[in-house]
């Protein structure tokens, strides 16, 4: 089942399957490792459509909602 | 001369080796982007002496914020060497622009630096097999204890071009092949400081430790400064300073010119270092004695969070604040330098990437957020009216912050990007780098103030004496005494606080005011235009047209804000 990151419930993970956004946004994830078929772990979302804080390999980075909304992520179906 | 770049991605550790390097002190936190500039060293090594520049980390060499600029532009211009530091807990991400860097065929030795954390957590890294992948020599090190450090610069020479090859369209690819045949990860449990992390960036739980972390900053701040002012430093200025400045004072026969310049005038026939205005009364007693203490509890504390690596989870919990005045969460991080002086937080907005948001973090942090050395005055004037003045005053300030935030966010043109930030792990602070760093901006601190509050304070007295400030007064008065209800008197310390913030409110002491008269001067002062320091800094990093464009936001705002405090309170 593939979701975006941003509808990921805390705690949960993915792999990421797809970026759908423009060659800047791909560039700007890539630099912090978020890249096509890693694996990704949901930590915490903020109220009100807030930044969502994930972990990939050993870092962890803050993502604002909207571009959480364009990281497509694999999930397995519950 | 060799000249050595120190590079890699923020946060990995570079100004701590490079301090380690070159005995050259520089600020060090658990923060990306500390470094926004680059420091230059020098390091004596085998009987040779090479320079060593400290460059701002970057993530890639397609910069995408003014601080990675700077890294690439230092890199284009050329240099001997390239130390490539990574942060070995994270390997993967660093290995990105490693290999770009690697690319640019320019001898290259690799600083696997955070080593003894990366053995902590379980992370093991075969160096030999990484030495031949990279084809460059690799050594391990732990900047902060100096650990490693001997053994990197023996093998400094030994920096060879890397022969190797990879397509762009390939990177990923190549980076997961070497991760998998370099490195081991052992499973372990999670540690007590990474569920502390986690904890303070959840939704819920994340609201009350941000309050509280923040609450007992604040605390600690105003008990440390006004503890310091009331044991120590006053103390010693009533009791010591006074005996050497009255048989000054004696010499120099009070009502002289030279004794209206360096003792000032005698209140009630006595020198009182509030009032006076000498350069060597009020002059010295300004900033050592009223504000140093502030100074010091104020960066004790924010070298604590710095270093804890507390400050990009505040970011991330107050984005949704920062994103209605068109910033997001990490603007928190120049926002609080600035709050110890303007001149780094004006500085700091660097580390956002595009020039709306730096344009509206740097208005408003002209207008809205004193610095320490202002803080520390007006606590000291309306300190004895309670919790009420001081209330008002930055209760006043924090609504004109989120009011001009919003109105410009709405007017301006342009969108501001979201936050996109790595949150470091929490790392428990190393002393000897906070004493390091507290002394650095103590002496900063020293260096800036002490010559010009007391140029500040000599101006005031010629000033006087030739009538200017009187001039000044009696032009301006309809705006001072109508708009703001002040005395004309106080177009003074409005004329000073371009020079010195803290001598202005200085200045207010002697005026008499009322409590509503101290409220609206102490706001109007912090409000009007930055200090000539800030105005410097931020007019170069604004450039000419929108400092222009902000200035005119700050006098408006403050003519309004003055103005309505006048007909409320």
């Amino acid at each position: 089942m593939n979701i975006p990151l941003s509808e990921l419930k805390n705690g949960e993970g993915g792999i990421i399957t797809e970026i759908s956004g423009g060659g800047r946004l791909i560039t700007k994830l890539q630099n912090l490792g978020i890249v096509q078929g890693k694996k990704i772990l949901k930590i915490s979302g903020q109220f009100m459509r807030g930044p969502i804080t994930v972990r990939i390999g050993n870092t962890t980075v803050a993502i604002g909602f909207g571009m959480a909304q364009k990281i497509i992520l694999e999930v397995a179906k519950k | 001369m060799k000249k050595i770049l120190l590079m890699g991605n923020p946060n990995v550790g570079k100004s701590a080796i490079f301090s380690r390097l070159t005995g050259v002190r520089t600020i060090i936190s658990n923060y990306s982007g500390t470094t926004i500039e680059f420091t230059e060293g020098y390091i004596n090594y085998k009987g040779k002496r090479d320079k060593v520049i400290d460059v701002p980390g970057a993530y890639t060499l397609e910069p995408t914020n003014e601080a990675e600029k700077v890294a690439v532009e230092m890199l284009n211009k050329g240099c001997d060497i390239v130390v490539c530091v990574m942060d070995a807990t994270n390997l993967e991400r660093g290995l990105n622009l490693t290999l770009q860097l690697l690319k640019r065929r320019i001898p290259t030795i690799i600083v696997l630096n955070i080593w003894d954390e990366a053995k902590h957590k379980g992370i093991k890294i075969d160096i030999e097999k990484m030495e031949k992948y990279l084809n460059v020599p690799v050594v391990s090190t732990c900047g902060i204890t100096g650990e490693g450090i001997k053994k990197f610069v023996d093998r400094l020479s030994e920096a060879n071009i890397s022969q190797i090859e990879y397509e762009e369209k390939a990177k990923w690819t190549k980076i997961g092949e070497i991760i998998e045949n370099v490195q081991v990860v052992t499973h372990r449990h999670h540690t007590f400081l990474e569920t502390l992390g986690d904890l303070s960036i959840h939704h819920i739980i994340g609201i009350p430790i941000a309050i509280i972390i923040l609450y007992i900053s604040f605390t600690l701040i105003r008990l440390i400064g006004e503890g310091l002012i009331g044991y120590v430093t006053e103390p010693l200025f009533e009791k010591y300073w006074m005996i050497v400045l009255e048989r000054i004072s004696y010499f120099l026969h009070p009502g002289s010119f030279l004794h209206s310049i360096f003792i000032g005038q005698l209140i009630e026939g006595g020198i009182d270092f509030g009032q006076s205005f000498g350069i060597l009364s009020t002059g010295l007693f300004i900033p050592i004695a009223a504000v140093l203490p502030y100074i010091f509890a104020f960066y004790l504390v924010l070298s604590l969070l710095e270093d804890c690596g507390y400050l990009p989870r505040l970011g991330v919990m107050v984005d949704n604040i920062f994103h209605k005045l068109g910033l997001h969460g990490l603007s928190i991080v120049p926002m609080l330098l600035g709050l110890g002086c303007n001149v780094p937080g004006a500085l700091g907005t660097r580390i956002l990437e595009s020039k709306r948001e730096r344009f509206i973090a740097g208005t408003l942090m002209a207008i809205a957020v004193p610095c320490m050395a202002q803080i520390a005055m007006i606590a000291g004037l309306i300190g004895p009216y309670g919790a009420k003045g001081f209330g008002l005053v930055f209760g006043t300030l924090f609504i004109v912050l989120i009011i001009t935030g919003v109105v410009m966010n709405m007017t301006l043109k342009g969108e501001s990007p979201e936050i996109f930030i790595e949150i470091p792990p929490y790392r428990i602070p190393y002393w000897k780098a906070i004493l390091k760093k507290l002394w650095m901006r103590l002496y900063g601190f020293l260096k800036e103030a002490l010559p010009y509050v007391m140029l500040g304070v000599f101006i005031v007295n010629i000033l006087y004496t030739i009538g200017a400030i009187e001039l000044a007064g009696r032009i301006f008065s309809p705006i001072v005494t109508k708009v703001f209800g002040l005395p004309k008197e106080a177009i003074g310390a409005l004329i000073v606080g371009f020079l010195r913030k803290d001598v202005a409110v200085g200045m207010l002491a002697p005026l008499g005011l009322s409590f509503k008269q101290l409220v609206i001067s102490c706001v109007v002062l912090a409000m009007y235009f930055p200090c000539i320091a800030t105005f410097t800094v931020l007019a170069k990093e604004l450039g000419f047209v929108d400092m222009l464009k902000s200035v005119l936001i700050m006098i408006i705002s403050t003519l309004i804000v003055g103005g309505l405090l006048n007909l409320i309170l």
